[in-house]
């Protein structure tokens, strides 16, 4: 059974959230699951799509910048864009 | 040298002229402002031919009398012994035009010159004059092709304008058709964009091949622009209405100048190293191929190549074709349609998720059912199967059993038949017969049966029956004595 232990839907970010969800029905579908087993894989399914709606109803676009640093790197910088 | 009017009485008893061997060698017959009118051009000169309108009226049409009128010019000019002929300034025009529409190398040129003069009324025609040292021309742009301009003149410019050449018969005036438009030099910076695409493809880096798939759902989306750019802004106006999940990461770089080509190249890599996006948007608004020359660089196209992440790009408009363009992994014609490529649209996700939730409820539903299914299953098995084998069973062992007791019984039987019989024998054995018959008597009162066990249960002359092995005789007591 996979993903006994995972992690609450709230914590995932859209693309984890869909990529179980879709993991989760092709478990379903594998039918090889106890009824048990089952059931809470659904519960799951259900939860991670729920996150999902509510990430794509809520999120905002998150903007971030290359910026040069002193070691001759990158660093992330916060990034505003005028629209 | 001299050129002669047509005479009238010419067109009547000869064709036009045809195409004098002089072809190519002498310039067309351009009239240039500010010189002489040149000689009425509708003799041969320059190998054109002459359209047959082209020509004065025949003499009949003509007011001869007016033409009587100037009797010394006529007879100074009549030495070909034709009678000159006036024109009307329509029929000059016409025949001018005439000649300057014949002439196909007039029809499809290239003409450089600075712009003067620039105008555009209402009509959205596009006016303006291109002039040099020596001389100007008027140019006109109709509206259709002004629009699909994607360079815009303005005054003391030098561009080159393509067009053919007409003349504008109400002015009198030759001027330029033109319908495109470009900056001096670009003409040199395509030819150079032809020659290093055809190296490239060559090279096959734009091999579809080559290309790759750009992720469905990228999390990180890198875009290599100007910050200042509007196409930054653009494309983030697309990615907050259709994928505000995602991450962007932005690498500045100019876009157009001399450091464009080592910016971009750096933020390709910076964003590879970095920030390791999924996919990674390359774009630019619109320009002149001057201002796009930085996509058009080898070395920008090698590092679109050698990007980890797949590359999208949108350079330009709708007809700009980039050198990076063709290397990249998708090409988008703006960079609103890059970012509309790169992400799935929100409407179409939520949609893809609420059926995702009916799939997951079938799939429960269908497991259930099997479920139910298996029970049911399970159920007519204990009602038919099970329950009659385990009785087979119980059957079969309990006629064991009877078998077992039944076998258990006759032996037990048999051993009590046995012991019977020797019980018999015993009882024979012990029993009054054999006594009696070993000698011994019993004596009875004769009157009661009574067993007579001690002297004292008689009394002298009492009668008694003795009992021997073979029967019975009478016996009277005597005397009682103790023994």
């Amino acid at each position: 059974m996979p993903k006994v232990k995972a992690k609450p839907p709230e914590e995932l970010v859209f693309e984890q959230a869909l990529e179980e969800l879709q993991e989760v029905v092709g478990s379903l579908e594998s039918g090889e699951l106890a009824l048990e087993d089952s059931l809470k894989l659904f519960e799951r399914g259900q939860a991670l799509a729920d996150r999902c709606s509510q990430l794509l109803e809520q999120a905002e676009l998150r903007m971030r910048q290359l910026v040069p640093d002193e070691r001759g790197g990158y660093r992330e910088e916060d990034l505003e864009v005028e629209e | 040298m001299i050129v002669f009017p047509l005479a009238g009485q010419l067109a009547g008893d000869s064709p036009s002229p045809q195409t004098s061997p002089s072809r190519g060698r002498e310039q067309p017959p351009l009239p240039s402002r500010g010189r002489e009118q040149p000689p009425l051009p509708c003799r041969e000169r320059a190998g054109v031919r002459v359209d047959p309108q082209c020509r004065p009226p025949p003499s009949g049409s003509v007011d001869t009398a007016r033409a009587a009128q100037y009797p010394p010019r006529v007879t100074q000019l009549s030495f070909t012994g034709y009678a000159p002929r006036t024109w009307t300034i329509g029929d000059l025009v016409r025949c001018l035009r005439q000649m300057v529409e014949a002439d196909f190398r007039l029809q499809d040129l290239w003409v450089k010159g600075e712009v003067s003069n620039l105008s555009r009324p209402g009509s959205g025609h596009l006016y303006f004059t291109l002039k040099d040292a020596d001389a100007s021309l008027r140019c006109v742009m109709w509206r259709s092709d002004a629009v699909r301009q994607r360079y815009q003149p303005r005054d003391g410019e030098t561009i080159e304008a393509h067009g053919r050449l007409g003349v504008y018969e109400s002015a009198g005036q030759v001027q330029l058709y033109a319908d495109t438009l470009r900056p001096t030099g670009e003409g040199e910076l395509f030819q150079a964009f032809l020659r290093l695409k055809a190296r490239l493809e060559a090279e096959g880096l734009f091999d579809p091949a080559r290309k790759r798939r750009t992720p469905p759902w990228p999390r990180r989306i890198g875009i290599a622009t100007s910050p200042a750019a509007a196409a930054l802004s653009d494309v983030v106006h697309v990615l907050r209405r259709r994928f505000p999940v995602a991450e962007i990461v932005l690498a500045p770089t100019p876009v157009q100048g001399p450091e464009a080509p080592a910016g971009i190249v750096a933020a390709l890599q910076a964003l590879n190293r970095h920030a390791r996006p999924d996919v990674i948007l390359l774009v630019r608004g619109g320009g002149s191929l001057e201002d796009l020359a930085g996509f058009n660089t080898e070395e920008v196209a090698r590092a679109v190549a050698a990007s980890e992440a797949p590359v999208i790009s949108g350079i330009g408009h709708e007809t700009d074709f980039t050198i990076a363009d063709f290397v990249a992994d998708l090409r988008a014609p703006t960079p609103s349609v890059a970012a509309e490529l790169a992400t799935p649209d929100r409407l179409e996700l939520a949609e893809a998720i609420a059926g995702t939730r009916l799939r997951l409820q079938r799939l429960l539903e269908q497991r259930l059912q099997r479920q139910r299914d298996e029970l049911r299953q399970t159920r007519l098995g204990l009602a038919a199967g099970a329950p009659r084998a385990r009785m087979a069973n119980a059957r079969q062992r309990v006629d064991e059993m009877q078998l077992r007791a039944l076998r258990g019984l006759r032996s037990h039987l048999a051993l009590r038949a046995a012991s019977v019989r020797g019980l018999a024998q015993t009882l024979r054995a012990v029993g009054p017969p054999a006594v009696l018959a070993r000698g011994y008597a019993v004596v009875q009162a004769a009157a009661t049966g009574v067993v007579v066990r001690s002297t004292g249960q008689v009394r002298p002359g009492e009668a008694l029956d003795i009992r021997v092995h073979d029967g019975t005789f009478p016996a009277t007591v005597s005397a009682p004595k103790k023994g």
